[in-house]
């Protein structure tokens, strides 16, 4: 039996480019949720958390109408930017940015909280402006925070089935991830197949547990 | 030199009241703000830095406005040219005891500064360190330092030594002493220890009721609380 490794190297390649972009974009959207006294802020923590609670294929069908080529969006992308998102890589990558957001914002976000606000303050009186202060102070105290939110918004990616199906498909190298994989195996009654991609799958979440929370063990007796 | 005059309302120990102060420190004076927790004190310093913003008034150092509720006028901390060292230390744990100081230097700040500082505050040996493994008097040592390193117009202490015994703090008393004389700095110092005001400053701002309740030499008062108690 050969067994194809083109879903791996796919699953590896979405969750790599996925936790890339939204530590990009975590990290603003973490400060400010951190931060702000604003009023709308309790709305888009909701917003945030929702893929948590929202089961995939509902995400997962939305994005599906909204990347249709049939709707608005879709249109517009199609006909202005030359791009189509159903069944393609791009949005498969788009699709995991929404999915696995709160596990990169919400470690990032109690991570600058837990910090003691007069770290940010003495940066302050110091002369430094707040873009230095996030990366020179804020940042690296809060790291271990950084490093579990990619992380889990990694293995959260990995993980990702729900979605990829109603947005991605299964076209070998272009979609077909490794989740998407097994579920294609067992239909076709390969188990042995579904059997070593299950096996490879549950290993790796599980050592990605263990580092989250061997991290986490480490920093907490570490003397303060 | 400082010129202040703010209210603002503020959440105390018995509830909401209004901070309504008015005071004029003079260059190179190091005055105690002295009262009771939940008076006013620590707001009054967070005020002048910048990290707090008074409902009305206005606060000018220099001839300078920092802020004027008027004239929608309100200095950013960065700007404001002030040496601010607090309670809790507040050292940046990433940095070394010099990474510390020389995180404070401007983009083309003198370096000698904080070899001069090292010396003075007699860090040099701890300058390798991380502030995890200072104990808290080197720590707070390390925060005056660091808070002189630009040489500031104004020195703000927020109660820097209530968390020290008694030697730690004596000495840092004589440290406090030292860079006051030696920069003729223009210095605030929030305190609840009374033999510390004794210590340290000729003249004493009593902060009771939302307002200042006595100005002056802090012998005076003393005297007066005894005679009224």
């Amino acid at each position: 039996m050969m067994l194809d490794f083109g879903p791996f190297i796919l699953t590896l390649k979405l969750s790599v480019i996925t936790t890339v972009l939204l530590f990009i974009m975590g990290v603003p959207i973490a400060y400010w949720l951190a931060y702000s006294r604003s009023r709308i802020k309790v709305l888009v923590e909701a917003l945030v958390a929702l893929p948590i609670v929202l089961p995939p294929s509902v995400l997962g069908f939305y994005l599906l109408l909204a990347f249709s080529p049939q709707n608005v969006f879709g249109k517009w992308l199609d006909q202005y930017m030359d791009m189509q998102l159903v069944f393609t890589f791009p949005g498969l990558v788009i699709a995991s940015l929404l999915y696995s957001l709160p596990f990169m914002v919400q470690p990032i976000q109690s991570g600058f909280q837990q910090l003691p606000r007069s770290l940010m303050e003495a940066s302050y009186t110091l002369g430094k402006g707040r873009m230095t202060t996030l990366l020179r102070v804020l940042l690296p105290n809060a790291r271990v925070s950084i490093i579990t939110g990619c992380i889990l918004a990694f293995a959260h990616t990995i993980g990702e089935f729900g979605v990829v199906l109603m947005v991605g498909g299964n076209i070998p190298g272009e979609t077909r991830v490794v989740s998407i994989a097994i579920y294609d195996e067992v239909e076709a009654m390969n188990y042995d197949t579904a059997g070593i991609y299950s096996a490879i799958l549950l290993a790796f979440s599980f050592l990605v547990l263990v580092t989250v929370y061997l991290i986490n063990f480490s920093q907490r007796s570490e003397v303060r | 030199m400082i010129e202040m005059h703010v209210t603002r309302k503020l959440q105390g120990a018995d509830g909401e009241f209004n901070l309504n102060v008015s005071l004029s420190i003079g260059e190179g004076e190091l005055v105690a703000l002295y009262g009771p927790t939940g008076s006013g004190k620590s707001s009054i310093l967070r005020m002048i830095a910048g990290l707090m913003s008074p409902d009305e008034g206005f606060i000018k150092v220099g001839g300078d406005p920092w802020f004027d509720h008027e004239k929608k006028l309100n200095i950013p901390p960065q700007d404001r040219d002030v040496g601010m060292v607090f309670q809790e230390y507040s050292l940046f744990p990433n940095m070394t005891v010099r990474g510390n100081l020389e995180f404070a230097l401007s983009k083309n700040g003198d370096k000698s500064m904080v070899e001069e500082l090292l010396d003075v505050i007699e860090l040099r040996g701890l300058q390798d360190r991380r502030p995890v493994l200072l104990s808290g008097g080197q720590k707070q040592r390390v925060a005056l330092a660091r808070a002189l390193v630009r040489r500031p117009r104004l020195l703000l202490l927020d109660e820097p030594l209530s968390a020290l015994d008694f030697e730690m703090r004596s000495r840092l008393q004589e440290y406090i002493i030292m860079c006051h004389r030696r920069m003729n700095l223009t210095t605030i110092l929030v305190t609840h220890d009374y033999p510390e005001v004794l210590k340290l400053s000729k003249r004493i701002l009593v902060l009771a009721g939302g307002g200042v309740a006595y100005d002056g030499p802090p012998e005076t008062f003393l005297n007066r609380m005894e005679s009224s108690g």
